[in-house]
């Protein structure tokens, strides 16, 4: 046995493998085995299993999945259905893209046990519509599986029938929202639902719905396969199993690694050879550009809900983006709040008004032509859209300013004076040869400062 | 509309309030320190309303469902959990989609610091886009933004930076202009055309701070792609042209919805009228008025016979716009647009303003004075009396007031019968219905009970076009899943499609035999189901005026009544109809239901009326008036709001006219009556008096006067007509009607018996023959929509409807033109190849270069010609544009010299009748020339579904393509 190794793969293992996307690469590992296990088994123990494991929602807001199937009414005779959610869009993120590329036979198997524990008979994948070459891989795994019989009518000779449809998305990020996924599968304008009624009692076309992420259905076989104490043999009492964890930015090997909850930033750093050489970490985002930042201060914070909760901040979805001292806070959070501007749906006032707003304002301050009452106002719009906006996104959109201007209140004050690109000229942040992208747009904002 | 919220909590009564013991279904909660109960399901937004407490917001609409956009109606709110702990919720809630629950308790602005906070965010926030043009913006000073900003905004804003912009305005419509930057957004406009009206013309698009409202735009949308085409072209040379200032022409054609039709709604003014900023506004009313310096009176709508409740604003006499009333009984809050828009006609430049007497050197009318014009008004009348008798015709406009004034002084001071309001096909059978069952009956169907009848059945009505609110309570019953709907038609309207309507199928004419087949034998189809739905408690059977048109219709109509113990109400199309059938403006029936021929009425009436009797022979209808008129018989006619082209011949009328010896005409505008009258005497157009309109419900829909006019209303000028006739008729003022009515109270006798006609056999249709459908569209050439020409813009574009054999027996392809020809004249129009019967030909009855009754002298049921018109001959344009109403007269004649191959390519003269039954099998038909056009017999057998069509609410399962198909490629 090699080392010891803070690392749990289990969606990983065989990603390494050669044409690990195949079904019959998926078989020669394990693959299909949950699927055969859950089958023999009584739906409502499926259930039971999934439940005992501890698994929470790997989308991010962290809800034990067990709970979550164990909310659709008793069957009424008219269909359910289970809806995943592979709308993968936040920044930084990038676990359930790579799953879907290496493994896409995974997310296949756990689409059918857990449509087999809720008792639904048509399946949804909602694919986010850029990622093409995800979308076919997806595509050819249903294809395979139809093929061997996993699929369609009478699963291996189970009685048990299911369809699989892979839908597109058209490009929003709102449509990671489960409920305006949902208006969005069913051909409508992608905008969320007003709830109650929640999904699962009233989501795809009116009917009972799990909406499930993408990493949390795939983990969904390993459970089943090697039971629920195994699972829970990882992570942490309330934060069980394992999870991708992404790193990203100015870290020596960026990539996904595959670990038990509770792993902390400085491990995982130690794995990926640490901040790029020479530099050291400034901030990093524990799950994504939603969640609030933490600094180096937080290294040893436990990545697990409880603990990244406890310490400001959310577990998100483990996209982990690593920014060295080299990196303008206040340019970071503009980039992203310009995201959040861009992606916001419209559908009520505070995001679609408030990142409008603050867009314009953080761009003054990265200009070096903030005013002093700016980073007051920033902090209060914040609050009028925290909490105050219709569904989660908005209030994601303030954590990055709320949280940047918590730690490093001085570089918004400098704002107020100095350019972003003056304090933290842009091409020592870049991996690549830096090549602005609108050349000379900082130097014209810098002169007419003057 | 707005959000004014009255206070009802008086001081001291908030004590009284806790007290009060929940009952059933209520649950209890706090607002402000103040209990409430309210039944369960309610918003806290309208239980705070409940104690007068005005919470601010903008996407909520009582009569729209929740969508908690806006969010400014944020609340802080705590709720007891299971130990009944009272737990905080984390964050502030909007009030507009969280339903109360017992024991919670709500903190709104007025208490709580979080509350407040949230709104005036949310406020700042609603504020950086809108462009604050309030000094130039229509909605300035009745603005919810506006006032909310003032009452629960920040004094001053934050905002330094470059707001969102979009060019300004659009033209949703011809009626309506978007000023997109105005706009918050709050979708109101959106959810109204897609919850209540069904037409939804316009969406969201785009998203975050570039979302806007629009009509499907390629620009907007990004994509490259032609326009899918335009409608509602101005149409040129209207009388609006006379009337509109310079330069105030529609701005440019409306753009096809977005579902491919052209845009043609009739209820979206209502979206200006909900909008909470001045995002929508009406083409006419812009940039003519300020809200502040409007008076508003509120009055009832004179378009049709529902009786919406409207608001009029008028300045220094003017009136500048008409509002919907909120009146939750009759037309809740909305009104269709030709009640909303279409008002110019009251003080159009053609007005009679002093009476007119003919001079009898030249012939003209010239000015006289009211003595004088009575005078000579009154010796006519008497003289005529005395040769030959006077006919009297009110029309069918009339408040109850008016037409009892007609009633009476017909009976009175000319001693006829001959008096009828009724100016469209009418028949002795319609009388007998009205007389049994509509006069005296007061109330008995109503607007409510249409939205929980389990059944309607609609029988020759189009609820959308002839009775606008009608179908959007009929719409609100299907949508809640209350309500089936039933139309006996020969063809499923976009109307019936809306309210996911089951069409009986019916050939014009055949409607009796149809409905006498409603019953439980008949096989399974519509007719069955139908017969089933109305065998429902609740049911009811919604009859429109132009069964009279159908010989045993109405007779059916009470058969089948009968057979299912269906409710039946009568809804004809004009505002004055019910009220002058209860005041007695019929040949038969005098007020309140009382039979001509009962004598113990004429006694009572008589002695009401201090006369010594009545004539006691019942008196003759508007047709056999005028023909009597016409040919000598009858020497004088009394007649008020008359339009000859609404009558079934108008050449009779308008030969009646002529013939007469004596004409008085009561009338608001110079008309083809006055031109032919012998004194004129003016009236007053409804804003400008006082009356009672009966809907037809039969519920009193009083109004007042709006604007102060020297007009009088008809019963005055008729009190003192007889007065010059030396007769004291006793209703000078309204007053003196309602005294007079009050004193006479209901009838209690035998009232007439009803109808009891057989159905007709159909009639028989030659080669290239057709039996013409026609109907009232909403927005046609009438008279009462002259000088509105934005409103014009938006009607529906004049088409034929033909089946798909029906077309290619004449050669016609789809869109291609049609000539409908009678002896009198024809038609020229572009034909849509419909799901209906075969050989039926369907005409809108009065649309611009459609003039069915004047040109054809033909009605629904007649038999016309159809033959096919080449390019060459008609141009593309011929009928297909609207050519004005003035061109009225001029397609009196037939457009097309030679109409072309009269004798279709199929047709060999095989005489056959037009089956109107579901289960008809035309194979029955003995047509070899069938096969000769290629037709597929066989597909016939699709004709069974498409009797058995219940058509769907959003029209996607409205599978027209096989139908289609049998014509088009035959076998």
């Amino acid at each position: 046995m090699a080392a010891p190794t803070p690392l749990a793969p289990v969606l990983s293992a065989h990603w390494d493998a050669r044409r690990s996307w195949t079904l019959a690469s998926y078989e020669q590992h394990g693959g299909y085995e949950g699927l055969r296990r859950a089958l023999a088994l009584d739906p409502s123990e499926v259930l039971t299993t999934v439940k005992d494991s501890g698994l929470r929602g790997r989308g991010g807001a962290g809800f034990p999945t067990g709970m979550k199937w164990s909310f659709l009414p008793a069957p009424d005779g008219g269909p359910r259905y289970l809806v995943v959610n592979a709308d993968e869009s936040e920044p930084g993120t990038c676990k359930d893209i790579p799953t879907m590329l290496a493994s896409p036979q995974s997310l296949v198997e756990g689409s059918i046990i857990t449509s087999y524990a809720i008792g639904c008979r048509h399946a949804f994948i909602y694919v986010r519509g850029e990622v093409l070459h995800v979308i076919r891989r997806l595509q050819r795994a249903v294809e395979e599986a139809y093929a061997a019989g996993y699929l369609g009518e009478d699963i291996l000779g189970s009685g048990y029938s299911l369809d699989i449809t892979v839908h597109a998305g058209a490009g929003a990020y709102i449509c990671g929202e489960e409920t305006a996924l949902l208006d969005s599968l069913e051909g409508l304008r992608g905008q969320p639902r007003l709830k109650p009624p929640f999904p699962a009692v009233a989501g795809l076309y009116a009917r009972p719905t799990v909406v499930n992420n993408v990493e949390t259905i795939a983990s969904v076989p390993g459970i089943l396969r090697g039971g629920s104490a195994w699972f829970r043999s990882m992570g942490t009492e309330k934060s069980a199993g394992h999870g991708l964890f992404s790193l990203s930015g100015h870290v020596t090997r960026p990539g996904q690694y595959e670990a038990p909850l509770g792993i902390t930033l400085r491990q995982l750093l130690d794995l990926a050879g640490g901040v790029r050489a020479g530099h050291e970490l400034k901030f990093w985002t524990p799950g994504g550009s939603s969640t609030p930042i933490f600094t180096a201060e937080h290294l040893d914070t436990p990545l697990d809900y409880e603990s990244v909760g406890a310490a400001g901040s959310m577990l998100g979805t483990r996209a982990l983006q690593i920014f060295d001292e080299t990196t303008s806070v206040v340019r970071c959070v503009t980039r992203w709040t310009e995201f959040y501007a861009h992606e916001s749906c419209g559908k009520c006032t505070p995001c679609r008004e408030g990142t409008f707003w603050l867009k314009q304002v953080l761009r003054r301050l990265e200009a070096g032509q903030g005013t002093p009452q700016d980073i007051d106002l920033l902090l209060d719009t914040c609050d009028n859209i925290l909490g105050r906006a219709f569904c989660a996104l908005g209030d994601g959109a303030t954590s990055p300013i709320t949280s940047a201007i918590k730690y490093f209140r001085e570089e918004f004050e400098a704002g107020m004076h100095t350019p972003a690109s003056v304090l933290f000229p842009p091409e020592r942040s870049s991996l690549f040869p830096y090549t602005p992208r609108e050349a000379g747009r900082g130097a014209q904002l810098a002169g007419a400062a003057h | 509309m707005t959000t004014t919220t009255t206070p009802k909590t008086a001081p001291g009564e908030g004590g009284a309030l806790a007290a009060r013991p929940p009952q059933g279904d209520l649950v209890t909660l706090t607002i402000d320190e103040v209990e409430v109960a309210v039944p369960k399901g309610t918003l806290v937004i309208r239980a705070a309303e409940q104690v007068g407490i005005q919470i601010p917001r903008f996407c909520d609409h009582p009569l729209l469902a929740p969508v908690g956009a806006c969010r400014q109606c944020l609340v802080e709110v705590s709720t007891p959990d299971r130990e009944g702990n009272l737990k905080a919720m984390p964050k502030p809630q909007a009030s507009c989609t969280l339903e109360a629950t017992a024991g919670m308790v709500v903190r709104t602005q007025r208490s709580s610091a979080v509350a407040e906070k949230a709104q005036h965010g949310v406020m700042e926030l609603l504020l950086i886009n809108h462009p604050l043009d309030c000094p130039v913006c229509d909605k300035g000073g009745e603005c919810p933004l506006q006032n909310q900003a003032m009452s629960n905004g920040r004094a001053t804003t934050r905002f330094v930076d470059v707001k969102r912009t979009f060019p300004k305005p659009i033209a949703i419509s011809t009626e309506i202009l978007l000023d997109r930057e105005r706009c918050i957004l709050c979708q109101r406009c959106t959810r109204f055309s897609r919850e209540i009206a069904g037409d939804p013309f316009i969406d969201l698009q785009q998203r975050g701070a570039a979302q806007q409202i629009g009509t499907f735009s390629p620009e907007v949308l990004g994509f490259a792609g032609e326009l899918p085409g335009t409608v509602g072209e101005v149409p040129q040379g209207t009388t609006a042209d006379a009337f509109a200032p310079a330069g105030d022409a529609p701005r440019g054609p409306a753009l096809a919805d977005e579902s491919g039709r052209p845009f043609a709604s009739y209820f979206s003014g209502n979206t200006i009228q909900i909008c909470p900023v001045g995002a929508l506004t009406n083409a006419a009313y812009r940039f003519r008025a300020r809200p502040f310096d409007l008076v508003s009176t509120p009055s009832i709508a004179e378009h049709d016979s529902c009786g919406s409740a409207i608001r009029i604003d008028h300045r220094r006499g003017v009136v500048l716009r008409r509002l919907a009333g909120d009146d939750p009984v009759v037309n809740e809050e909305w009104i269709t647009d030709k009640d909303r828009f279409a008002f110019t006609w009251q003080s159009a430049p053609d007005r009679v303003t002093t009476p007119l007497v003919r001079d009898d050197a030249s012939g003209e009318l010239v000015p006289a004075s009211w003595a004088e014009a009575l005078e000579i008004a009154a010796d006519g009348l008497a003289a005529a009396r005395r040769s030959g008798g006077v006919g009297v015709l009110p029309g069918g406009r009339l408040t109850v007031e008016d037409a009892y004034a007609y009633a009476k002084l017909a009976r009175v001071a000319l001693g006829t019968n001959d008096v009828d309001h009724r100016v469209r096909p009418h028949s002795a059978e319609e009388e007998a219905f009205l007389g049994a069952h509509v006069a005296g009956a007061g109330v008995t169907v109503t607007f409510a009970d249409l939205e929980t009848a389990p059944a309607v059945l609609l029988v020759a009505l189009e609820a959308e076009e002839e009775a606008g609110v009608t179908f959007l309570r009929l719409r609100k019953g299907v949508l809640a899943g209350a309500t089936r709907v039933f139309s006996v038609a020969p063809l499923a309207s976009r109307g019936l499609e809306r309210l996911s309507g089951t069409l009986v199928p019916a050939a014009p004419g055949t409607e009796a035999e149809v409905l006498d087949a409603v019953t439980d034998r008949a096989p399974s189809g519509p007719l069955a189901d139908t017969a089933a739905a109305l065998a429902a408690p609740g049911a009811v059977v919604l009859v429109g005026e132009r069964l009279a048109g159908v010989p045993g219709g109405l007779s059916a109509v009470l058969r089948l009544a009968q057979r299912t113990g269906a409710r039946v109400a009568w809804i004809p199309r004009r505002a004055g109809e019910r009220g002058a059938v209860e005041a007695g403006a019929l040949p038969a029936l005098l007020p309140g239901g009382r039979p001509v021929a009962d004598a113990r009425a004429r006694v009572d009436l008589a002695a009401q009326w201090d006369v010594e009797s009545l004539p006691a022979t019942p008196g003759r209808a508007t047709g056999a008036i005028l023909a009597a008129a016409a040919a000598g018989e009858i020497a004088g006619l009394l007649v008020g709001g008359v339009d000859p082209a609404d009558l079934p011949d108008p050449s009779l009328a308008t030969a009646a006219l002529d013939r007469a010896r004596f004409v008085v005409s009561l009338e608001v505008r110079r008309s083809a009556v006055t031109e032919r009258a012998d004194v004129v005497l003016p009236v007053a157009p409804p804003s400008e008096k006082a009356g009672t309109y009966l809907n037809w419900e039969g519920r009193p829909r009083a109004f007042a006067q709006a604007l102060s006019s020297t007009a009088m209303a008809d019963h005055r000028v008729l009190d003192a007509l007889a007065d010059a006739m030396g007769v004291d008729l006793g209703l000078r003022t309204t007053a003196d009607v309602h005294a007079e009515l009050d004193a006479l109270g209901p009838w209690d006798g035998l009232r007439l018996a009803p109808p009891q006609e057989p159905a007709r056999e159909p009639v028989v249709v030659g080669p290239g023959q057709a039996v013409l459908a026609s109907w009232h569209t909403l927005l046609d050439a009438g008279r009462l929509q002259d000088g509105e020409a934005f409103l014009a813009g938006t009607a529906k574009r004049p088409v034929a409807r033909l089946s798909a054999a029906t077309a290619a027996g004449v050669g016609v392809p789809d869109r291609g033109l049609v000539q409908v020809s009678t002896d009198a004249g024809a038609v020229v129009l572009p034909v849509v190849v419909t799901d209906m019967p075969d050989h039926v030909v369907w005409l809108p009855l009065n649309a611009p270069g459609c003039a069915v009754r004047a040109t054809l002298h033909a009605d629904a049921g007649a038999l016309v010609h159809l033959g096919a018109v080449s390019a060459q001959v008609a141009g593309p344009d011929a009928g297909a544009r609207p050519t004005g109403r003035r061109a009225r007269g001029a397609t009196a004649q037939p457009r097309v010299p030679d109409a072309g191959p009269r004798e279709p390519a199929w047709g060999v003269g095989a005489v056959h009748r037009v089956d109107p039954h579901a289960d008809h099998d035309h194979a029955d038909h003995d047509h070899a020339g069938h096969d000769h056009a290629g037709h597929d017999h066989a597909g016939h057998g699709a004709g069974h579904d498409r009797a058995d069509h219940r058509t769907d609410g959003d029209g996607t399962g409205h599978d027209r393509g096989p139908q289609h198909g049998r014509s088009g490629t035959g076998a």
